[in-house]
């Protein structure tokens, strides 16, 4: 454990040298919020233009939450297996981190906090703005703390298993033009009830959205935050049954992870893929 | 009487050059097509997801109960996110990538146009995202029922063409910018996503924004190819139309001209700077 906390702490440094380091405060702040906050707003563009009273729309609520939290869903999928490559290819030091006296998926767990910590940066900046000027009802006396806590540590672990989850895949796949953390982010969109209630996917995708903690997680948040989320998905449920699937599904996607992350990393030993240069 | 001597290399006729120019090309696109073939799961990661993506867009506006024609200006939009992305990753922050793994003092060095060598990147690329976006707009039709006014296919496509020049002309001016940058380059990429699929509306019309942001965004090129796309292809949505087909068309025109010839120059320039400053060989930074 002592070996697994110092891999993670000395991650934990280096992504944050990596991520922020490259330019000075002000710029690195310009980047952390101009992304999420664009896409918060292309959402916000839509639903002004189409629907019925805009921001007011009792969709919207439910939307901009999901949306601002899911932020963290792109930031530790990238963050966590973009490790790979970038140590591979770009700095071509991860023969060295595997010849190195550390415990490898906690390094990479920790490369994967430098992202997290910018996506927190993120989302509350995206959730400020939805309080501030387009009158996202979140009221913090009225917000289930606990609730919320329980749900950020079960969401996030949840989100970290994943990216291990990816790094094996990294492991064994070329560079490709994007981040395949993103385009994994991209796709999870579309099944957990992110921007829009998973009632409106056809009957035949909604099993893919019950199978993922995201989508737990972000119906417990809403709760936490709105007091009820405007989705008829789990309407049914209690507070506290929401969560609990949302822990035993994180427990099942950790085990599935830390299985193939082994294996993966097994395999890119033995075919002698940890200095692989794409160069495509 | 002494004749001067000089050092500096003959020019080659201009038909070794032509020939020299389109080889570099095909050589430069080369390793993406292969690599294609060689690492399949490019399909999966390149294709499937981002379709995914714009699904997600159609779904929200379902979930709004939106007038029809907008999924079809989202299956637009996404097919032509394609291009815009492997702009900025396969061509604008490309030579950073290449400094990063030691090829670009191998170009330089090499008796070759950088304008080849960007070409041939965009042209090997181009193959993988001409497949994504052609996925996008069939599978997105298909799936979601959206129709197109046909008999405007073809200035349609023109239309694409005129932004494809234009939009690369673009790429290769950030190329040779980001020829100076370190880190800057992948962060600036990354930057210049979601941000100009807000204000270029790739999932909405870009009439739908302040004018004075639509006039800015029109330095995109996807921004006015697409407007002037959506025109041309949805019956009806003339109405929603930034500015006239014809204009934008010449704004495309102006652009692409301008694009080249500046990428051109600051090709010429920056690659002089840079290996002045000794950043051609810089790593790690």
């Amino acid at each position: 454990m002592t070996e697994a906390l110092r891999s993670f702490k000395m991650a934990t440094w280096l992504g944050w040298q990596i991520e922020s380091n490259w330019t000075d405060p002000f710029l690195f702040g310009i980047y952390t919020i101009a992304k999420p906050v664009s896409g918060a707003l292309i959402l916000v563009v839509m639903y002004s233009i189409v629907a019925q009273g805009g921001p007011g729309n009792p969709l919207f609520p439910y939307m901009y939450v999901g949306n601002a939290f899911y932020i963290y869903v792109g930031s530790v999928l990238i963050g966590i297996s973009w490790a790979i490559i970038g140590d591979r290819e770009e700095y071509g030091t991860l023969k060295y981190i595997a010849a190195a006296p550390l415990l490898m998926a906690w390094y990479l767990l920790g490369r994967g906090m430098a992202r997290t910590i910018i996506g927190t940066i993120s989302a509350v900046v995206t959730l400020a703005i939805g309080v501030l000027f387009l009158q996202v009802p979140i009221s913090p006396p009225a917000v289930d703390w606990p609730l919320l806590a329980v749900a950020m540590a079960l969401g996030l672990s949840g989100l970290m298993v994943m990216g291990l989850l990816l790094a094996g895949v990294s492991f064994l796949i070329a560079r490709h033009a994007g981040f395949i953390g993103e385009a994994i982010a991209g796709a999870l969109y579309l099944f957990t009830g992110a921007i829009f209630p998973l009632e409106v996917l056809p009957a035949v995708l909604r099993p893919i959205g019950y199978a993922l903690p995201v989508t737990y997680w972000l119906e417990t948040i809403r709760r936490a935050l709105l007091g009820a989320s405007a989705a008829p998905t789990f309407a049914a449920w209690s507070d506290a049954q929401v969560a609990g699937a949302l822990a035993v599904s994180t427990l099942v996607w950790c085990v599935i992870s830390v299985t193939y992350f082994r294996y993966a990393e097994h395999r890119a030993r033995a075919l002698g893929l940890l200095d692989w240069q794409t160069q495509y | 009487m002494q004749t001067a001597v000089t050092n500096a290399p003959t020019r080659p006729p201009f038909k070794r050059r032509v020939n020299l120019f389109w080889r570099t090309v095909f050589a430069r696109s080369y390793p993406r097509l292969i690599g294609m073939q060689r690492e399949k799961s490019w399909l999966f990661f390149e294709i499937v997801l981002p379709f995914m993506v714009a699904c997600s867009y159609v779904f929200v506006y379902k979930a709004i109960g939106a007038p029809h024609d907008y999924i079809g200006f989202v299956v637009l939009g996404g097919a032509m996110s394609a291009f815009w992305l492997n702009m900025l990753w396969l061509m604008a922050s490309q030579l950073y990538w290449e400094k990063q793994s030691g090829n670009l003092p191998l170009y330089i060095a090499a008796p070759n146009s950088m304008m080849a060598i960007l070409l041939g990147m965009a042209l090997g690329g181009m193959a993988a995202t001409c497949v994504r976006a052609a996925v996008i707009v069939l599978a997105g039709s298909l799936l979601f029922g959206v129709t197109y006014a046909t008999a405007n296919l073809l200035p349609a496509l023109a239309v694409f063409l005129l932004a494809m020049v234009a939009l690369y002309g673009l790429g290769m001016l950030f190329a040779s910018v980001f020829l100076l940058f370190g880190r800057e380059a992948w962060h600036t990429s990354n930057l210049l996503q979601e941000p100009v699929y807000l204000v270029s509306g790739f999932y909405f019309p870009i009439k739908s924004l302040p004018v004075w942001i639509a006039a800015v965004a029109s330095i995109v090129p996807l921004t006015l190819g697409l407007d002037a796309m959506r025109q041309l292809l949805f019956a009806g949505s003339g109405a929603i139309g930034f500015l006239p087909v014809s204009i934008e068309i010449a704004i495309l025109a102006v652009l692409s001209v301008a694009f080249l010839l500046a990428s051109k120059w600051a090709l010429d320039y920056l690659e002089m700077l840079a290996r002045k400053e000794g950043r051609i060989t810089e790593r790690r930074r």
